[in-house]
């Protein structure tokens, strides 16, 4: 088992926005985390990577515990947080050098390999020498994406990882998540349900901050014998109602 | 530590990757020099120390330092950049302390820049070492207690003008609460009110060191005020960081 969330809670003043959600993710496993805005599924990533300190609950992440052990959880992790945050001044170069130092990946010959590989991986070799500010919108997420994978991390976590791309960017990045399914352990949260279709093994539903169903897409679409758009307008219609 | 390392080179470097620090450096630069030769009375005072040009250090500083400090955390905050940071194998702790550090070398770059003083002196008499080094240990330490005042206040907000704002007026008190004028106005009321605000002003503190003496209680002074902001920094970033 690499990701283990027991119970997690959290709630903002008067607002829950996760309510006791419980899941296990095991390796090679794409998990797809589905629900409408303000589901919680952003809130959901955060407690699992250590930004936030749930209320209650915990998680196991690659054995260790996020309360116990958060600095251990962060270096298992390679995560890549909503709107894909980066320091607009730098260039891509020194952007990825820095997340280097605090991966603390040696400088020499390891670190060029691994600054090689995720610049290959993600396409951006063309713009290594520009400032990220300057960078188009795809750039700028697939530059979060090579920061998430410079370690290459057992476990991925990706917050809306294709919002913004434009549609052959979009597949770039489904095949990249793809080609990597098999020995990683990756969960991403997203609305766009075509995505579900073409890289989850799995999919949670999520409306309100409690789970609604955890299944398979197929299982879902046998189930209710339509789209996977009208599962979903189904069920989370019909909670929020 | 490697965290603490790794804030402190990237802020340190980002400094002088933007503007941010030639602007910063030109403007200090010439307000040192301009209150001192101007207001200061450098030449005219025929002595050969540099009590005026740390005189105004105190007032120099309730404004440039702000200045670095307001955007320490408030942008990072604003910029959604902070949620890269604090997933990264980095505690808080180590964040705050490596941005503080950062900061605090390039206050500590800016004063090296005014050597030029000291040259001066050199050339024109023979003025006394003594109270030179410890009028810069002083303002280094001064600045750093602004410095650690402006973190925690732009912790508290995502907004750097607010976060100068009000670090500025918390210096400003800090520093005016000890000179003459306020102590024999408080004093007039109750002399030991006067007592305790004039050992908790900035003041105090730093002229004695420029006098060449360095106590103890001085050093504690500034050390323990770092510490104190530094800490609430932290705590306030634990509680509010997704905020």
């Amino acid at each position: 088992m690499m990701i283990s969330v027991k119970n997690l809670k959290k709630s903002f003043g008067p607002i829950t926005a996760v309510n006791d959600i419980s899941f296990d993710v095991q390796k090679g496993e794409v998990l797809g985390l589905l629900g409408p805005n303000g589901a919680g599924k952003s809130t959901a990533m955060k407690m699992i990577t250590c930004f936030l300190q749930p209320d209650s609950g915990t998680a196991v992440v690659n054995g260790f515990d996020i309360q116990n052990d958060p600095i251990k959880v962060r270096q298992s992790i390679g995560y890549l947080a909503e709107h894909a945050p980066a320091y607009g001044e730098m260039t891509v170069n020194s952007f990825l050098n820095f997340i280097c130092d605090a991966r603390e990946i040696a400088k020499g010959p390891q670190r060029k390999e691994a600054i090689e590989r995720v610049l290959k991986l993600c396409a951006i070799e063309q713009v290594f020498h520009q400032t990220i500010e300057t960078l188009s919108k795809g750039f700028k997420r697939r530059v979060g994406l090579a920061q998430s994978l410079i370690h290459d991390p057992d476990i991925l976590i990706l917050d809306e990882p294709t919002d913004g791309l434009d549609p052959n960017q979009k597949h770039e990045v489904r095949q990249l998540i793809n080609k990597m399914a098999k020995d990683k352990c990756i969960i991403i949260s997203t609305h766009i349900l075509e995505e579900v279709e073409a890289i989850c093994s799995r999919s949670i539903i999520i409306a309100r901050g409690k789970i609604i169903v955890d299944s398979t897409p197929q299982a879902l679409k046998d189930e209710h014998q339509c789209s996977l758009d009208e599962v979903f307008r189904k069920l989370t219609h019909k909670k929020s109602a | 530590m490697n965290g603490f390392f790794t804030v402190c080179k990237r802020e340190l470097k980002s400094y002088f990757m933007t503007p941010v620090a030639y602007v910063f450096l030109v403007i200090f630069l010439f307000f040192a020099g301009y209150l001192t030769f101007n207001k200061g009375f450098f030449f005219e005072s025929r002595q050969a120390d540099m009590r005026v040009f740390f005189s105004f250090m105190p007032l120099l500083f309730v404004f440039i330092v702000p200045c670095t400090a307001m955007r320490l955390w408030a942008e990072e905050r604003k910029s959604g950049s902070i949620e890269l940071l604090l997933t990264l194998p980095i505690t808080v702790t180590q964040a705050v302390l490596g941005k503080f550090m950062a900061a605090w070398i390039f206050l500590g770059i800016a004063l090296l820049l005014t050597f030029l003083m000291p040259v001066t002196l050199a050339n024109l008499g023979s003025p006394d070492y003594g109270p030179i080094i410890t009028g810069y240990l002083g303002s280094f330490l001064m600045a750093g207690g602004f410095l650690a005042i402006g973190s925690f206040f732009s912790a508290l907000t995502k907004n750097q003008v607010i976060s100068f704002i009000l670090s500025v007026v918390a210096c400003g008190i800090l520093v005016y609460a000890g000179m003459p004028s306020t102590l024999s106005y408080i004093s007039e009321m109750s002399p030991t009110t006067a007592g305790i605000i004039e050992s908790m002003s900035f003041q105090s503190h730093f002229e004695s060191m420029l006098r060449g003496v360095i106590e103890l209680k001085d050093i504690t002074f500034f050390v323990g005020l770092i510490a104190g902001f530094l800490m609430s920094c932290c705590i306030l970033l634990d509680e509010r960081k997704a905020a």
